[in-house]
This record gives C-alpha cells, structure tokens and sequence, in this order.
C-alpha cells in the first residue's frame, strides 16, 4: 500500500544542505499499521510529510495503492491519504465551527451528501450533533483529536499517517484515542502509518516498526522480537532500555 | 519540623460565572524525601507548585489552614522575604528550557546572576561557581557552553543549565513541574539520574509534578494522585503498582506497555463520586 524507495529529504542548498531524510526505503502492506520511531530531529516527520506530499523529496520515489505519486497530487490522489497531527489545538482552524472543519475538505472534494457525511463521521469517533456546532476551543483535547479523527476519515482514505497523534493527551484520554484508531482501522481496512517517540504506544499499535536515527532507519523489526527485547541495533536497544528504565526503579 | 507543611490548601481562580475551584483542601508534609505529584491536565498539580512560591496570578486566591517552609509562613509573608525564599530556599525548573531561560543573554551568565542574586559574590567569583555548576551539571565543556547563547543549546543542554541555575544558590527543596517532557527519552533518564545525585548530595527535598505515573513511581519515595484538586491516594513509590483508589487504578491500567500485548487499552471510567467522595486512606 504504501512503498517508499531512496527517499531523499534536504533543506537548504550549498553547504548549508541538511539531508533530513537521507535514502529510506520501506514497504507497508494493505491494511497493516507500520510504526516509525526516533528521537527529536531524526527525519520521522519529515517522512511522513513527504508521504502526504506536504514536502517535496529531492530524490527516490513513493507508491501509494500501486501508484508512483509525484510533486503535484491529482484531487483522488490526495484523498486517498490523510493526516492526523499532534496537537488538535494547532490543527484545527480556532475561527472555525466542527461543522465547518468537517463541511472544507468535503466542498474541495466536490462530495455530496454533506450532511450525512459529517453525522457519520462525528458518531464513528464517537462524538454527537450535539458537537457540530461547537469551535474548538469549547470542547476537550481529546475531542479535538477525534474532530481531526473525523476529518480524517470523511474523505474515506485508504492510508492514515498519525504523527505522534497521542502525545499532547492525557493517559486516559490516550487510551480512548488508540482504541478508537485501531477500531476504525479494522472495521475500514485501513492501512496506518504511524510516528512517535514513545516505544509503548508503537508497540500496541503497530505490527512492524522501523527506527530512525539521524535520517536513517536503522532497524525494521516485527514487534513481538520489540517485545522480547530482541533488537539488533545499539540504537534501538538504547531506545529500548531507556523507555524500560521508566517503568522499573533502578 | 518537615521542610514544608501544607495544610487545607485551597486556590482558586476567579472566571466569568464565579470562582473555578484547582485545588481544593490538599495537605501534605515535606521530609528532605522525594515526592512525586501526578494527575492529568486540570487536577491541580502545577498549581500547587506555583502557590508554594507564592507565583500564582493575582486572580487566584489563595487560603489554607497552614503553608509553612520550616517556620516561615509563607501565606503571610510579604513580598520582600518571598523574593528571598524563591530560588534561595526553594527553587523551580519548569518543563521548556526554551521559555524560561532568557533569550539574550548567555547561559552562563543567568547561572552567575543567578548566584550573585542571593550570595552577593563579586563577578569573578559567581563566574568560577557557574562553571563548577556546569561541570556538576555534566556539561563537557564548561568554559565553551558558559558564553552560548540559549537557541546555540540543545533541549537537554538547556534543562542541565537550568539546573544548574536553580541549584547554584543551593535552596532545600527543589520543585520540578514536568520537568523532562519536553526531552527525548534517552535524554529524559540521563536528567533524572542527574537530578536524583544532585539531590541526594545536597540533602535537598524534590517535588516532582508530572503526569507521568512510572517515572514517578520510579524516580519518588511518594507519590500524591492526585484529581479534581484533590488528593485521591498518597503512597509510597514502591507501592504505586498497588494503588487502592479506582482512580490511580485505572490509570495505571490504561497505559500501552512494550512487553505485553492487548488487543485493547482498558479505559478509565470517571466515576462522579471521586469529585467529592472519600479517598484511599
């Protein structure tokens, strides 16, 4: 579903070139959620905006469905991947009602059936009409993620990108979002892909995981050798015992 | 006499409608110990840090039955030995280096300010402290990072300076409000186990405030759960695992773990009762 070959990122030109993203390649299968993880500044971001074309890539090649996608993205190319970012307070338009965030991407797509379409997206993130009309600012943080959710979801892609899309929520509030993720993602077959720093997360979510260090990826690894501890790279056993030293006194 | 005593602290703020209650009766005792404050957005948590040192906005009103550091009152004390007791006494690291270090100036310069504020030494002498305090704080090359500039630092970096600053006076106890959030995992631990050496040596009581229920549990000697403003359950560190109240429960039961598989998070049922109802002894 989705397949990344050589994928360069840079910014800058000259001697001041930063290679961000410096030849990933990997593969996502229909359906599978694929987790990235790394520190601050290791290019996961950054890849998961050239994925959604948000950021234009200097060398290599992505496929989303079988298709190579370019720089400039037909109008179905781009509804077949949508993002959820990390914080809904800077996602979601603050002028704008619930109604209005969901009513946009509809209007751009030249769907019909608006109405319908936006009831059924708030109720499959569980959330009411009785939200539609509300601005951002006047619900919770974690019902600003299920309003990006629900963004997300109204243009029925068949590729989510999640970057770090928990991390700016409480515990409990974390909780009700990655289940609500996985559950969309089961009954939609969708096929996620999905960005964080925190170990704990990837592993519930994801099925295979690759990690990044400085714009690489070091190590892709199923997660049950994750949670054996089995890894083969320094880096991502550092990773490993640093996010397990938090969790047992030393 | 505990290092600080706090008894029956209630602050609010004033909104539109009336008064929103953050905390509401909390009390504990300080020992030279670790204490770790938890809850999540909105229980109360920072607030408490913030009316210690007597920082929270005009708007918030303040009462308690008792909010004392040794024998000093710090509900009535004025402005003038508040300004000693902050930093000189009792000193906070927020959790953003970036916001609370002074973009214009070097960091080694805050660090030295920071020591001639309360010691009146002269500008040589504060400039051999800041540089033994970097080098405490573990920095590699004191005399390099001393004329950088913030934005010239790394989060990491910036969190070990800030340290450095809060600690240079050499206050009792150290109040530390999220203070690895911002950072990196791997950089998260090495901070702690900074931080746990440098209060340990120096004999200085922690309150840790954090949302973070196992570095808690495995950086405090207690921990405070805390929601709603109230203080749900108080236990020892060790024991978190077997926490009573249902709050602290299904906390602890909603986190993703690396070595087990779920289909399924549980998810924490807030029960109204926990608003105003009896908390786990």
């Amino acid at each position: 579903m989705i397949d990344i070959r050589d994928v360069l990122v840079s910014f800058g030109s000259g001697s001041h070139r930063i290679d961000a993203v410096r030849a990933v390649s990997f593969f996502v299968e229909a359906g599978e959620t694929f987790g990235l993880v790394g520190e601050s500044g290791c290019g996961k971001s950054t890849l998961l905006r050239a994925i959604a074309g948000l950021q234009a890539i200097a060398a290599g090649s992505v496929s989303l469905a079988g298709h190579a996608v370019g720089p400039s993205r037909t109008r179905a190319e781009r509804r077949l991947v949508q993002m959820v970012f990390q914080d809904p307070y800077g996602s979601l338009n603050p002028t704008h009602t619930v109604d209005r965030i969901l009513a946009e991407p509809l209007a751009i797509q030249r769907l019909d059936k608006v109405d319908q379409r936006i009831d059924r997206a708030l109720g499959e993130v569980g959330m009411g009409s009785q939200h539609r009309f509300r601005y951002p600012h006047q619900i919770s943080g974690g019902q600003r993620q299920r309003v990006a959710i629900a963004r997300a979801l109204i243009m029925e892609p068949k590729i989510l990108l999640l970057d770090e899309p928990t991390s700016a929520l409480d515990l409990s509030v974390q909780a009700e979002i990655l289940n609500l993720l996985k559950r969309v993602a089961r009954d939609r077959g969708l096929t996620m892909l999905m960005v964080s720093h925190d170990l704990a997360v990837i592993a519930h979510m994801c099925s295979r995981i690759a990690v990044m260090k400085g714009g690489e990826i070091v190590e892709t690894l199923p997660v049950d050798r994750l949670r054996r501890g089995e890894a083969d790279d320094g880096y991502t056993r550092e990773l490993l015992s640093s996010s397990l030293e938090a969790k047992r006194p030393g | 006499m505990p290092l600080l005593q706090i008894e029956d602290l209630h602050v609010s703020y004033q909104g539109r409608t009336g008064p929103v209650p953050a905390v509401r009766g909390i009390s504990f005792a300080l020992e030279r110990e670790r204490l770790g404050i938890v809850g999540e957005s909105g229980s109360g948590k920072s607030t408490i840090g913030r009316a210690i040192l007597g920082l929270l906005p005009p708007s918030a009103s303040v009462t308690a039955a008792q909010m004392r550091l040794h024998d000093i009152d710090l509900l009535r004390a004025d402005q003038r030995t508040l300004r000693r007791i902050r930093g000189k006494r009792i000193s906070m690291v927020l959790q953003d280096p970036k916001y609370s270090l002074n973009p214009v100036m070097t960091v080694g310069r805050q660090i030295a300010e920071s020591y001639r504020v309360h010691t009146r030494a002269s500008a040589t002498e504060a400039k051999r402290k800041a540089l033994e305090m970097l080098e405490a704080v573990r920095i590699d090359n004191p005399e390099r990072v001393y004329d950088l500039y913030p934005h010239e630092v790394s989060g990491g970096m910036g969190q070990r300076v800030m340290i450095a600053m809060m600690l240079i006076p050499e206050p009792e106890l150290l109040i530390a409000d999220e203070p690895t959030s911002a950072l990196d995992v791997t950089v998260q631990a090495q901070l702690l186990v900074l931080i746990n050496e440098l209060i340990v040596r120096r004999g200085m009581g922690l309150i840790l405030i954090s949302h973070n229920l196992d570095l808690v549990a495995s950086f405090c000697d207690r921990v405070v759960v805390m929601y709603a403003g109230r203080v749900m359950e108080t236990c020892k560190a060790s024991e978190l695992d077997r926490a009573r109240h249902p709050y602290t429960k299904g906390l602890l039961a909603c986190r993703p773990l690396i070595d087990r598989a779920r289909p399924e998070l549980p998810q924490l049922a807030r029960d109204p009762a926990w608003l105003d109802g009896p908390v786990a002894a």
